[in-house]
C-alpha cells in the first residue's frame, strides 16, 4: 500500500520554509515548530495523560511512522500503546471502532487518507451512525488521522482530497488544520472528543516551521472544534480556505496588499462543523468571497459554503457571485508541470480576486 | 440437495432422541441433574476439545427452555407483525437458531461482550431487553431499546454491541471489543457472530490475522445455517469446513441444534481464550427456518421437505425438551405452563408494540453527536433548523 516515498517529500516541503515570510501568530518571539513535531507532541501528550489512549496503524511504531509523526513514542510508551498493524485497513479500522465502542480511546493512523478507503466503511457505518442508531447509547469516541490531499509527485492514487467525503456524512466531526498550532491543539481536541473524528492533516506541510506560541507548547492546549480562525483581517474581500490552500490564501493576500487589496484570510480548521459564522461575519465586512481548496470541485467544500452563503442572509451583503477555487476537476497527473496546473496558487487567487473586484 | 452438514446433522440428530441419559441425579421425585452425550466435535488444531459428555441441573434447563421458547415466539410474532405491515423494511428471523445463542449465552460471564449481524433479535433480549423492548424497536416505538431509531438490526444493550447491517463488518469490531478487554487488563472474551456468507468476507480474514497476531480472546462464531441469502454454503464457499478457516487459528465444529453442547465447546473456549492462547473459531452447525428476511419465502433455493425434516428431526427446542423430560428434570405440565406463560408476555408485548407511541419529531435530531459544535441541525429546508438534543447515556463520554 506504501508506495509513497515519505522522504522525498521533505526536500519539496522545504521550499515552503523559506518562502513563508509572513507571521501566522500574534506572537512575535515565539518558538518554530515543524507541524509534524506539534502532531507528535500532541500524540505524546495525550498518551500520557490518559491510559485509553493508544496509537494504532502502519509503521507507527518500530519505524516510527511513515512520515515519522510518531517518531519516539513506541520507545516511550511501548508495545501496548503504540501499535504496528498489518497492512489491512478494514481490518484494524473495525478493531479501533470497537475498541472505542467498548471504552478506550483509539487513534487510528492511516498512512494516507488514499488507504482510508479500504476501511471507510468502518468510518461512516460503524463509527459515524452508532451513536445515533443506539439512541445516544454508544458513542465511538476515535480519531482517524494520517495525511490528505495532494502530496508530489505521487500521481493520482496518492493526492486526493477526503474533506468533502468526510464533511458529508453526519456523526462525523472533520478537522483540517493548517499549521502547527492548529496541528497541536486539534488534534489534542479531537482525542479527548467523545465523538469520531476524522483528521486530515498535510503530507507537505509536515515539515514546515512555524511559530508556537507559549501557550500552545503547554501542555493544556487545546482549540475548539468547530471553529474557524481568521488568520489576516482584511476589509474588500473575504478568502476562505482549509489546510494547504491557506497558505496559498495567504501567500495571495500578501501580494494583493502590494496593490491596495486587503483580503482577508479565513483557515477553517473544521470542515465538520463547518463555522458559517465566521464566513458570515466576514462577508458582512468585506461583501466578496472566493473559496479556496485543493480538492475537486463537485459537491466540494467549496460548494458547500457558496449553497450556505446563498441560503443565508449573507447572500444580501455579497456585491459580486461568490467564487470558488479548486483543484482541477481530473485525477491528478504526475507530469511536473502538469501537477503544479492542478491546483490553485497564489496567482490564481490574486487573479480571481482581481476579478471579483473589478480592479486590473 | 441439501447441504452436507445439514445431513449428516440430521442422521446424527435421530440417533440421538434416543440419547440416554447417562447419570441423573433424584431430589424428591425430580432428577436434579442429567447427562448426556453430544455429538462430536469436529476440531481443527486443537489436541483437545471440549466435553462430548454434557451435564444440566433442573434450573439450568428450565432457564435454557425459557429462553428457546421466549426466542422462538418472539421471533413468531415479529414475523407476523412484518405480515401486518407493522414491522417496515428488514426483518431477519433467529427461528431455528435459537440454540446457538443460548447455548452461548449460558457459558458467558457477565462482563463477556458479544456483537453479531442482523439477525439479532434474540440475542438483544437474552442480554437482558425485554420482550416488550425488541418487538416495540422492531415496530420503531419509544419504548424500543433503541428508542425505534435503530429498528430490526440495530439493538444495543449493556454487554451486546449490535446488531450490525453491514455484513461482515461486526467482526472486526468484535475483535477491537475482544482488544479492548486485554487492554484493560480482565480476563474478558468477546464473541464475534457471523454466518456462512460473511465468512468470505474479506475483512474477516485481516482480523483472523490480527487476532492470532496479537493473542486477542476472541470468539469467532462462524453459524453456519446452510445459507447466505438464497445461496447454500457449498455454492458460495470453496471451503465449507467454516471452524477450519482460520487457517492457522484452531477451530471446533459443534452441533448448533444442541443447546448444551453449544454451551459446553463455549465453555471450553472461554477458558482457551482467558488463558492467554488467543482466538478460536467455532463452526456452529445450525438452520434457518424462515427465509434470508421477510421478503424472502425461503423456498426457490430449497425444497420445503428440506425444512420439514431438519423440524421434525434436529429442531433445537423440541430435542431439549425431549431430553429433560426424558430424563425427569422436568415434567411436561411445567413447561406447558411456562409456554403459556411466555406466549402472554411476547402477546403483551406485542399488544404493546402495536400501540405504543413513536418518539416525538424532536428526536429526529438528537444523538447526532455527544459534543454537538454544528448549533443547530440542518432540516430540509434552511428556513426551519432543528434543535440538537441529547437523550441517550453515550456510555463512553468520560
Amino acid at each position: 500500500m506504501a508506495s509513497v516515498k515519505p522522504f522525498l517529500i521533505q526536500k519539496f516541503a522545504n521550499k515552503f520554509v523559506n518562502n513563508r515570510a509572513f507571521s501566522t501568530s500574534k506572537c512575535i518571539a515565539a518558538k518554530q515548530m515543524t507541524v509534524r513535531d506539534a502532531l507528535n507532541s500532541a500524540l505524546d501528550e495525550e498518551l500520557e495523560r490518559d491510559e485509553r489512549v493508544f496509537l494504532l496503524g502502519e509503521e507507527v511504531a518500530q519505524y516510527d511512522g511513515a512520515y515519522k509523526v510518531s517518531r519516539g513514542l513506541w520507545k516511550k510508551y511501548g508495545d501496548k500503546r503504540v501499535i504496528d498493524t498489518p497492512i489491512t485497513e478494514m481490518g484494524f479500522a473495525g478493531l479501533a471502532v470497537g475498541a472505542a465502542m467498548a471504552g478506550l480511546r483509539p487513534i487510528c493512523e492511516f498512512m494516507t487518507f488514499n488507504f482510508a478507503m479500504q476501511a471507510i466503511d468502518q468510518v461512516i457505518n460503524s463509527a459515524a451512525k452508532t451513536f445515533y442508531m443506539s439512541a445516544g447509547r454508544i458513542n465511538v469516541p476515535i480519531v482517524f488521522r494520517g495525511p490528505n490531499g495532494a502530496a508530489a509527485g505521487v500521481a493520482a492514487q496518492h493526492s486526493q482530497c477526503f474533506a468533502a467525503w468526510y464533511a458529508h456524512c453526519p456523526g462525523l466531526k472533520v478537522v483540517s488544520p493548517y499549521n502547527s498550532e492548529d496541528a497541536k491543539g486539534l488534534l489534542k481536541s479531537a482525542i479527548r472528543d467523545p465523538d469520531p473524528v476524522v483528521f486530515l492533516e498535510n503530507e507537505i506541510l509536515y515539515g514546515v516551521q512555524y511559530p508556537m506560541s507559549d501557550q500552545a507548547l503547554s501542555k493544556d492546549f487545546l482549540l475548539p472544534l468547530g471553529k474557524a480562525k481568521v488568520e489576516r483581517p482584511g476589509k474588500h474581500i473575504t478568502l476562505v480556505a482549509h489546510s494547504k490552500a491557506v497558505e496559498t490564501c495567504l501567500e495571495a493576500a500578501k501580494e494583493l496588499a502590494g496593490k491596495g487589496i486587503e483580503a482577508e484570510v479565513i483557515n477553517l480548521r473544521s470542515i465538520r462543523p463547518l463555522d458559517m459564522t465566521t464566513i458570515a461575519a466576514s462577508v458582512a465586512k468585506t461583501n466578496h468571497l472566493l473559496s479556496v481548496e485543493q480538492g475537486w470541485p463537485t459537491c466540494g467544500v467549496g460548494a458547500e459554503i457558496l449553497a450556505r452563503v446563498m441560503e443565508s442572509e449573507t447572500f444580501f451583503h455579497l456585491d459580486q457571485p461568490a467564487i470558488r477555487l479548486t483543484g482541477v476537476d481530473v485525477p491528478m497527473p504526475y507530469a511536473t508541470s502538469l501537477e503544479s496546473a492542478a491546483l490553485p496558487k497564489p496567482s490564481d487567487v490574486v487573479e480571481a480576486t482581481k476579478k471579483l473586484l473589478k480592479v486590473k | 440437495m441439501l447441504p452436507s452438514c445439514v445431513r449428516s446433522v440430521g442422521k446424527k440428530a435421530i440417533n440421538n432422541k434416543n440419547a440416554a441419559a447417562l447419570v441423573s441425579k433424584f431430589n424428591q421425585g425430580f432428577a436434579t441433574e442429567a447427562s448426556f452425550e453430544t455429538k462430536p466435535y469436529r476440531l481443527h488444531k486443537l489436541e483437545q476439545g471440549p466435553s462430548t459428555n454434557v451435564s444440566v441441573n433442573r434450573d439450568d434447563a428450565l432457564k435454557i427452555f425459557h429462553q428457546l421458547q421466549t426466542i422462538r415466539r418472539l421471533e413468531t410474532s415479529a414475523g407476523n407483525l412484518y405480515k401486518e405491515k407493522i414491522v417496515k423494511g428488514f426483518c431477519h428471523l433467529y427461528s431455528g437458531q435459537e440454540a446457538v445463542a443460548v447455548g452461548i449465552k449460558a457459558a458467558l460471564r457477565p462482563y463477556d461482550t458479544v456483537i453479531t449481524a442482523y439477525r439479532d433479535h434474540g440475542w438483544c433480549y437474552l442480554f437482558g431487553v425485554s420482550v416488550e423492548g425488541v418487538l416495540t424497536e422492531l415496530t420503531g416505538r419509544r419504548t424500543g431499546c433503541a428508542r425505534g431509531k435503530g429498528g430490526s438490526m440495530h439493538m444495543y444493550t449493556d454487554g451486546f454491541y449490535g446488531g450490525n447491517g453491514i455484513v461482515g463488518a461486526q467482526v472486526p469490531l468484535g475483535v477491537g471489543l475482544a482488544f479492548a478487554a486485554k487492554y484493560k487488563g480482565t480476563d474478558g472474551v468477546s464473541v464475534a457472530l457471523y454466518g456462512d456468507g460473511a465468512s468470505n468476507q474479506g475483512q474477516v480474514f485481516e482480523v483472523y490475522n490480527i487476532a492470532k497476531l496479537w493473542n486477542i480472546p476472541c470468539i469467532f462464531v462462524a453459524e453456519n445455517n446452510g445459507y447466505g441469502m438464497g445461496t447454500s454454503a457449498e455454492r458460495s464457499s470453496a471451503s465449507t469446513e467454516y471452524y477450519t478457516r482460520g487457517d492457522y487459528i484452531p477451530g471446533i465444529w459443534v452441533d448448533g441444534m444442541d443447546v448444551l453442547a453449544v454451551r459446553e465447546a463455549f465453555r471450553f473456549a472461554i477458558e482457551y481464550c482467558k488463558s492467554g492462547k488467543g482466538p478460536l473459531v467455532i463452526e456452529a452447525a445450525t438452520y434457518r427456518y424462515s427465509g434470508h428476511s421477510m421478503s424472502d419465502p425461503g423456498t426457490s433455493y430449497r425444497t420445503r421437505d428440506e425444512i420439514q425434516e431438519v423440524r421434525q428431526t434436529r429442531d433445537p427446542i423440541t430435542s431439549f425438551k425431549e431430553k429433560i423430560i426424558s430424563t425427569n428434570l422436568v415434567t411436561p405440565e411445567e413447561l406447558k405452563k411456562m409456554e403459556s406463560e411466555i406466549r402472554s408476555v411476547v402477546d403483551e408485548a406485542t399488544k404493546k408494540a402495536k400501540t405504543e407511541p413513536e418518539i416525538g419529531l424532536d428526536e429526529l435530531s438528537a444523538d447526532v453527536y455527544v459534543n454537538n459544535a454544528e448549533g443547530d441541525i440542518r432540516n430540509i429546508s434552511p428556513f426551519s433548523p432543528l434543535k440538537h438534543k441529547k437523550i441517550g447515556p453515550a456510555v463512553n463520554a468520560k
